[in-house]
């Protein structure tokens, strides 16, 4: 049963994760992608980090994915199609992917297969996350915070509009 | 039957090779910043997974995740703030257009 589900989730996922990289539309990706986003959050949840999924699927799906729409639709990208990369660009990136990914495949095949340690189902909810959130993370917590601010206030900086420069 | 670590970790390799090959061949920006969104995501199930199957009893795993998600919104904010600008000064977000250093 678990296998199963995991077999459709992956597959899900990895077929939506293609078809972001391939659909020639960005709004068509965007939407691929957020179906990407909860195929993973579906994923977090068969892992046990259930409050994990839930934070994933607010800030992915519900506010990066929604700030990608808004610019796509802002800079008005559908009009003009978009020019794509010489053929010779896409077959290299198509091998150099394809052997990493199988030098990848062929090592991890190659490792002795690990015993699940004992199964606890209950690790990943709000109230052990929290307890060690603000006792061991405390200090990394509070420089995200900081990290998120400069962020923002570099963003706005970037995204103001330039004055305009003086005539002489 | 349980799930084990390998189909994870050979799940996780094909979304993380899927956002290279996107980011080595879409040339528009904000496809390209998507490609690297899919590649972090795939950088997270591993953490997760191997957080499950070889460090049960802590959570180590999951905190990195929780913060390479804050990382990562914090870099999408700058990123896209970074490809307006670009956007208002060339007219265009395609990454060949951008060109002014090259000459």
């Amino acid at each position: 049963m678990t296998l199963t589900v995991f077999y459709l989730l992956s597959a899900l996922s990895v077929f939506s994760g293609l078809m972001v990289v391939l659909s020639r539309k960005a709004v068509h990706s965007v939407l691929y992608l957020v179906f990407c986003f909860f195929t993973i959050a579906g994923h977090y949840l068969m892992l046990n980090a259930q409050f994990l999924a839930a934070v994933h699927v607010i800030v992915y799906a519900g506010a990066i994915m929604v700030l990608f729409l808004f610019v796509i639709m802002m800079l008005n990208l559908n009009l003009a199609a978009e020019a794509q990369k010489t053929p010779w660009i896409k077959i290299s990136a198509v091998i150099l992917s394809g052997l990493m990914l199988l030098v990848l495949v062929a090592s991890v095949k190659g490792a002795e297969e690990l015993s699940a340690a004992q199964p606890q189902n209950d690790i990943g909810l709000v109230k052990n996350i929290g307890n060690i959130l603000f006792d061991k993370y405390l200090l990394p917590f509070e420089l995200i915070s900081l990290l998120l601010l400069s962020a923002m206030v570099g963003a706005v900086l970037m995204g103001r509009k330039e004055p305009q420069p003086q005539n002489e | 039957m349980n799930i084990t670590l390998h189909e994870i970790l050979i799940f996780s390799a094909a979304l993380f090779f899927i956002g290279v090959y996107g980011f080595l061949t879409r040339r528009n920006m904000i496809t390209m910043l998507m490609a690297v969104e899919l590649m972090l995501n795939s950088v997270n199930i591993n953490f997760i997974a191997f957080n499950k199957y070889l460090w049960n009893h802590q959570l180590d795993g999951v905190f990195f995740t929780l913060f390479i998600i804050a990382i990562a919104a914090a870099e999408a904010a700058v990123a896209i703030a970074i490809i307006i600008h670009v956007y208002r000064h060339f007219k265009s977000i395609d990454a060949e257009d951008a060109v002014e250093l090259k000459n």
